[in-house]
Parts: C-alpha cells; structure tokens; sequence
C-alpha cells in the first residue's frame, strides 16, 4: 500500500480556491445596485434564454456568475426554500438574509468536502420598503458572505468594474443612471456592448407584491440612448 | 430551515405539492368519516360567466358549520395568477388550503421554470389537487372548485369545472358550484346570451347570487347593513381584477329596487 503523498491544508485550500476563481473568470461579469425606487441587476449575457438573473420571491432576487449548471442549481433550491418557508410561516417571513446564509453554508460545506469546489459568485438582492432597507449579499465559492453597500461585482475583473462603478454610480440616483452606470462600468473604456448582449432586471419598491421584473430591451435602448453603449467612458 | 437539495432521481421539478410532500408538510388524511363527531365549516355557492372580453367569477362570503352561519365574511374566489382565478365551495378549511397550494404551484412552476403554465396545463394541475384530495373528500372533506382565466394564447376567456374525484371539465358559457348552485345557474341560464356586455354580466352573476341566497340558507345575500358583498372579479386581457364593495353596493341596490318592483310589494 502507498500512503497518499501530504497535502498542506493552505496548499489544498489554495488550489480549491485558484480552480475556482479561474472557473468564474472564463464567464462574464454582472453588476447590481440600488438606485432611488429599487435595485438594478445588470449582467453581460450573450444568451436569452440562460438567465443569470431572476427572481426568488417577492422581494428577493438573485443572480450568479460562473457555472451555470451550478448556479442554476442554486437558484432553484432558492425558490425552493423560499417557497417551503413562505407556505409553511408567512409571506413576510422569507428574507434575504436567511436565504444567504444557507447558501454560504452551502458553498463553504462544498468547498471543504466536495472533490471539487463550486465554479461561482451569487448575489442574494432584497428589496427593502424604503431605502435604508434595500439588501445586497454577496456570495463567493467558498462561502464567504459579504453584505455589500450600495452596489456590487461579480465575476471575472471585478476590481476592474468595481473602480469604474464606485466613479460613475450615485447614491439615490435615478434608473436611467443606474443602468448607465452598471453598462458603462460592465463595457468598459475600449468595449461597447450591444443591447442585445445586456440582461436586465429591476426589483420595484412600490409596486406589485412581486416586485421582479425583467426590463425588456427597448427600454434598455431608450436608456442608453443608441443601440451600442459608448457612453461617457 | 435549510436549503432543499435532492439526487437526480428524487428531484420534484417545478411541482410545488411533490416538494411539500417531500419535505412532510402535506395534511394528514383521516381514516374515519369526519362529519360523525365534529361539524366542519362549509363554503357554499360560486359561479363563472364567460362573455366575449373574459370570464366573470363570483362567490357569496358565507361560511355555514351546520345550521350555523360561522363566518359572515369568508371569502371563496381568489386569484391564482395574473390571468386566472379560483372559486372553491365545500369544506372550507382544506378548501382554503387547496388554493394556497395551488397558487404557490403556479408561481413555483413560473419561478423555476422560467415561463408560465399554459392556462390548459393549470386546469389540469388543479385537477390532480382535487383528485389527490379524494381519499379526505371520502371521509366528508370534499372540495369542489371551479377554474376560470383568460387564455392569452387564444385570446380568450374560459372555464373550468371539476367534480369530487378531480374529473375536469371545460364550460362555454357559466359553471357554478356549492349548494347554491342549482339557483344560481337557473337565473344565469335564463339570462345569459353570447353577446353580454362585462357590465351586463356583472349584473347577472349578483342577480345569480342573489336568487341563491334566497332560496338556500347556506348562501349569504348581499348584506347592506354589514356592507358585505360577494367577492366578484373580472379576469380579462389585462388580468385578475376584484370589482370595490362601493360598486357592488350601487349594483345591488339597483337589483334590491328592480326585484321590490317586479313583486310589486304584495305579500
């Protein structure tokens, strides 16, 4: 019998983690943030049809970079837990805070034990009845649980965005510059994306119960002025 | 509670009930006949009326245990999504609880999904429910709805009527149910025409309701000095939309003087 060759601890939590953060760096990136009557969630997406972006339950939605079979997976057993939690308490009782948790637990039980790390970055959003309440959890393959402010990145060059997010983004601002904000921070100074490459959804604070909903690409257009998105970058 | 994670082979899908059976938390079925010791609230009659724009539902708000009149202001006619709605009669409780789950399985089903039901795949949903349900009806629990909505891929309205055992059945002009319904649908039947006007059939479906109640003890009239009205709801093009009791009120007082007119006052 051969006794397997050791393994430090740090080395295989690096490998897991460098596995993973190449997996999530091969996809494209999605931006979320709020802005004066809900949260903008804006990913670079190529499919129609694939979605990174949808909705959880009346105010939460969630997005996920990476793998998609595997946020995929994730997605559904969050309208799964949702649902079970709402049918069994209350409507008003399933939050986002909840919901992030398990799945930071999750990612993190994968990341440890499973023979292969989960290749993504989800984003937990709840839509708060007024400002101050508005939620944004970030979740990486590891399980770490970050509660963003404001706005957040995922995926591949996230710095990259980010520091062109944390220049064009404005607290309390309008959708129109949410939405040119997050494109022109997803784009880029040398890249222009079309619209039909761009997915786009909202959470409404005042509205509907379910406060989700996709923003269809004509409206997207008539934000971003003309069908590319060259703007001020 | 955590996260619901299933292998391959066990995964319940987009089928919300599956789930709740899964996880445990479907009602227990009793083995012996429930009306012997105890005496369960029930919800009696509703109805739905096609006319060219959709489908009129509405449902009286009495609940009876017995001779008893238990609830005066229940309600039997819900939504079950943007374009299609729910009428209920029979033992309320688990009546009640059939709706909510049935709503939750449409949403579940679009959430997960991606894309609605079609409005012929929710008809027959609701169909598995109450035939699923048939094992409590057997033992005095029967739950009879009726289904309605507004086919957006045929641009129209239509309904649905089921029996105890989940047999499903579409209607082309009205459907009603609970123990009025014998009433409610003569008065319908014998005024009812393909070209009714929304406002035309609004008024008929009260009138429905309103001869039910007179007739049968278990169906709440119009009650002006509560000012509780049936629950009555249009479901057209753009949706699932509940009529204000202010209309309802104007509607009925107009009904109250056409009947005191056509009697005459005499005893």
């Amino acid at each position: 019998m051969t006794a397997p060759f050791y393994v430090a601890p740090e080395q295989m939590m690096q490998d897991r983690a460098d596995y993973a953060r190449k997996g999530i760096a091969r996809g494209r990136a999605m931006v979320a943030c709020t802005y004066d009557q809900g949260i903008l969630l804006c990913a670079e997406n190529p499919s129609r049809m694939l979605r990174k972006i949808s909705e959880i339950y009346d105010r939460i939605a969630f997005a996920g970079v990476g793998k998609y079979n595997e946020f995929d997976q994730l997605r559904i057993a969050g309208v799964r837990h949702a649902d079970l939690k709402g049918f069994s308490f209350s409507r008003e009782d399933v939050d986002a805070r909840s919901l992030a948790n398990q799945y930071a637990q999750m990612l993190g039980q994968v990341f440890t034990h499973e023979m292969k790390p989960m290749e993504v970055e989800i984003l937990v959003a709840e839509i708060g009845h007024d400002p101050a309440g508005d939620q944004l959890f970030h979740i990486l393959y590891d399980g770490t649980l970050v509660d963003e402010n404001g706005w957040c990145v995922l995926g591949g060059e996230a710095e990259a965005i980010g520091s062109r997010m944390k220049e064009q983004w404005v607290e309390g601002g309008t959708f129109a510059e949410a939405l040119q904000a997050a494109v022109g921070a997803l784009a880029g100074p040398d890249r222009t994306l079309v619209v039909s490459e761009i997915e786009v959804a909202v959470l409404d604070r005042e509205g509907p119960r379910r406060a989700f909903r996709r923003v269809e690409d004509e409206d997207v257009t008539s934000v971003l002025g003309s069908n590319d998105t060259n703007i001020d970058t | 509670m955590t996260l619901p994670s299933f292998r391959l082979s066990e995964d319940p899908g987009p089928d919300f009930a599956a789930l709740v059976r899964r996880m445990g938390l479907s009602p227990v079925v009793p083995d012996s006949p429930v009306d012997a010791r105890l005496t369960i609230t029930h919800g009696t009659t509703c109805v739905a009326v096609r006319y060219p724009g959709g489908v009129v539902m509405a449902g009286d708000r009495r609940a009876t245990s017995g001779n008893f009149i238990s609830h005066r202001t229940i309600e039997k006619v819900f939504p079950a999504d943007r374009h299609s709605g729910v009428a209920i009669a029979g033992a309320a409780g688990p009546a009640i609880e059939m709706v909510r789950l049935f709503q939750l399985q449409l949403e579940h089903y679009e959430k997960v999904e991606g894309a609605p039901l079609s409005l012929e795949g929710k008809a027959n949903q609701l169909s598995q429910m109450v035939r699923n349900h048939l094992p409590a009806a057997m033992q005095g629990l029967a739950v009879v709805p009726i289904f309605a909505g507004f086919d957006t891929a045929r641009s129209a309205g239509r309904l649905f009527q089921y029996d105890v055992t989940g047999g499903r059945y579409e209607e082309f002009d009205h459907a009603s149910t609970g123990s009025g319904q014998m009433h409610a649908s003569t008065v319908i039947k014998m005024g009812w025409r393909g070209t009714l006007s929304a406002d035309e059939t609004i008024d008929l479906v009260l009138r429905a309701l309103y001869e039910a109640s007179d007739e049968d003890s278990a169906t709440g009239g119009p009650d002006l000095l509560r000012g509780i009205f049936p629950v009555v709801a249009t479901i057209t093009s753009s949706g699932f939309e509940r009529l204000d009791d202010e209309d309802l009120e104007a509607r009925y007082l107009s009904i109250l003087g056409q009947v005191a007119t056509e009697r005459g006052g005499s005893r």
